[in-house]
């Protein structure tokens, strides 16, 4: 529990983190919605801002996937996680931004390697 | 999904049920196959079961939950990943605020709507604004209540069955699972932009990442997120008045 960082040393303290680090961050923002519904301008250059700023957040968590991945995801080559996602937004984009079209294109990316791979 | 005029007359426990069928369109079913791997990333992180599941249920938007996997993977500090989480969740209030007048009915207490908005997330939000014209307004909150709990309630414990089965599989099958993960964000994130900014965002929160990673470890999400994020706003800004003026 040093440093405040997750660690199952204590066996209550794993919830604490999520509900301190997770649930709260973001049912106050449910929340402050209902209280506020009548006061808020979804269109307004703030609102944007916000959206824009939670986007890249998740991108930077995508990347880090991509980039720095830990343990099983880490078994497969970097170059072939970055093909693999590469491929999939190719597919989506060419196939009518269907999600399901680009998640089964990546996954062939990582299948057809594995199978490379079997065979090499 | 269509409901004919002579039922307009059905209970809210009927208008529940309807909105819990909804967990059997396309929606609803991708973002199944997105928990299949959050809960092989949930193993990656080396977070238990019940923790998974525990975490699913209490703070449920998606794209909340991988960044708190990412900062307890990275072993984060619990300050630092309480703000990277709220500056993530901060759409949320946006979309309730859009969602609220819709849902409220003459009746509808504000403490039942304090409990139906921990259940908003995007599938749900998305999938309440497309069908709440068909649904008469004093059932509404029935309506989304039913499809939204029961879409919490089997991925929660999907991820706590996924977690567990995927102990049988193959690393590199708990690999290809977990990367179901930034494909599905990639790509849904990409079609929902609304704007340019939007758009952009997605390209420079990853590229952000790695100069991040390498300046600021342990605050690599943060910084790149707020960096990126401020980055395709400017530009994204200006790239739409040259448009405007072209």
């Amino acid at each position: 529990m040093s440093d405040w960082v997750y660690s199952d040393a204590v066996s209550w303290w794993p919830y604490v983190f999520i509900l301190l680090g997770g649930w709260l961050p973001t049912d106050v923002w449910r929340y402050l919605g209902v209280v506020s519904a009548s006061r808020i301008d979804e269109t307004s250059q703030a609102a944007a801002l916000a959206r824009t700023i939670a986007t890249a957040l998740v991108a930077a968590v995508i990347a880090q996937l991509v980039f720095y991945p830990s343990g099983a995801l880490a078994d497969i080559p970097t170059w072939v996680r970055i093909v693999s996602l590469a491929v999939g937004f190719a597919a989506h984009q060419a196939f009518g931004q269907r999600i399901l079209v680009g998640i089964f294109a990546a996954e062939a990316v990582i299948g057809l390697h594995a199978l490379a791979a079997l065979a090499g | 999904m269509t409901i004919p005029d002579s039922e307009a007359e059905r209970t809210s426990l009927g208008w529940a049920l309807i909105g819990a069928k909804g967990i059997f369109t396309p929606p609803a079913l991708i973002l199944t196959t997105a928990f299949f791997g959050f809960a092989g990333l949930c193993r990656e992180a080396g977070i238990s079961w019940e923790e998974s599941a525990f975490m699913t249920a209490v703070v449920w938007a998606l794209p909340a939950k991988i960044i708190l996997l990412g900062a307890i993977t990275a072993g984060v500090s619990l300050p630092a990943a309480a703000l990277a989480v709220a500056l993530s969740s901060m759409r949320m209030m946006p979309m309730v605020v859009a969602l609220m007048p819709e849902m409220r009915g003459p009746k509808t207490r504000t403490p039942t709507l304090l409990f139906l908005s921990h259940f908003v997330a995007i599938t749900a939000w998305v999938f309440a604004m497309e069908r709440f014209d068909k649904v008469p307004r004093d059932k509404r909150a029935a309506f989304f209540g039913g499809f939204a709990v029961t879409l919490t309630a089997l991925n929660t414990v999907l991820v706590a069955l996924v977690f567990n089965l995927m102990g049988q599989l193959p690393a590199l099958a708990t690999g290809a699972l977990a990367f179901l993960t930034p494909v599905y964000f990639f790509t849904s994130l990409y079609g929902s932009a609304r704007d340019r900014s939007g758009r952009l965002a997605l390209f420079f929160g990853m590229a952000a990442l790695p100069p991040a990673h390498w300046l600021t470890p342990g605050y690599e999400l943060l910084v790149a997120g707020i960096g990126g994020g401020l980055a395709a706003f400017v530009c994204g800004a200006f790239l739409d008045r040259r448009a405007r003026t072209n």
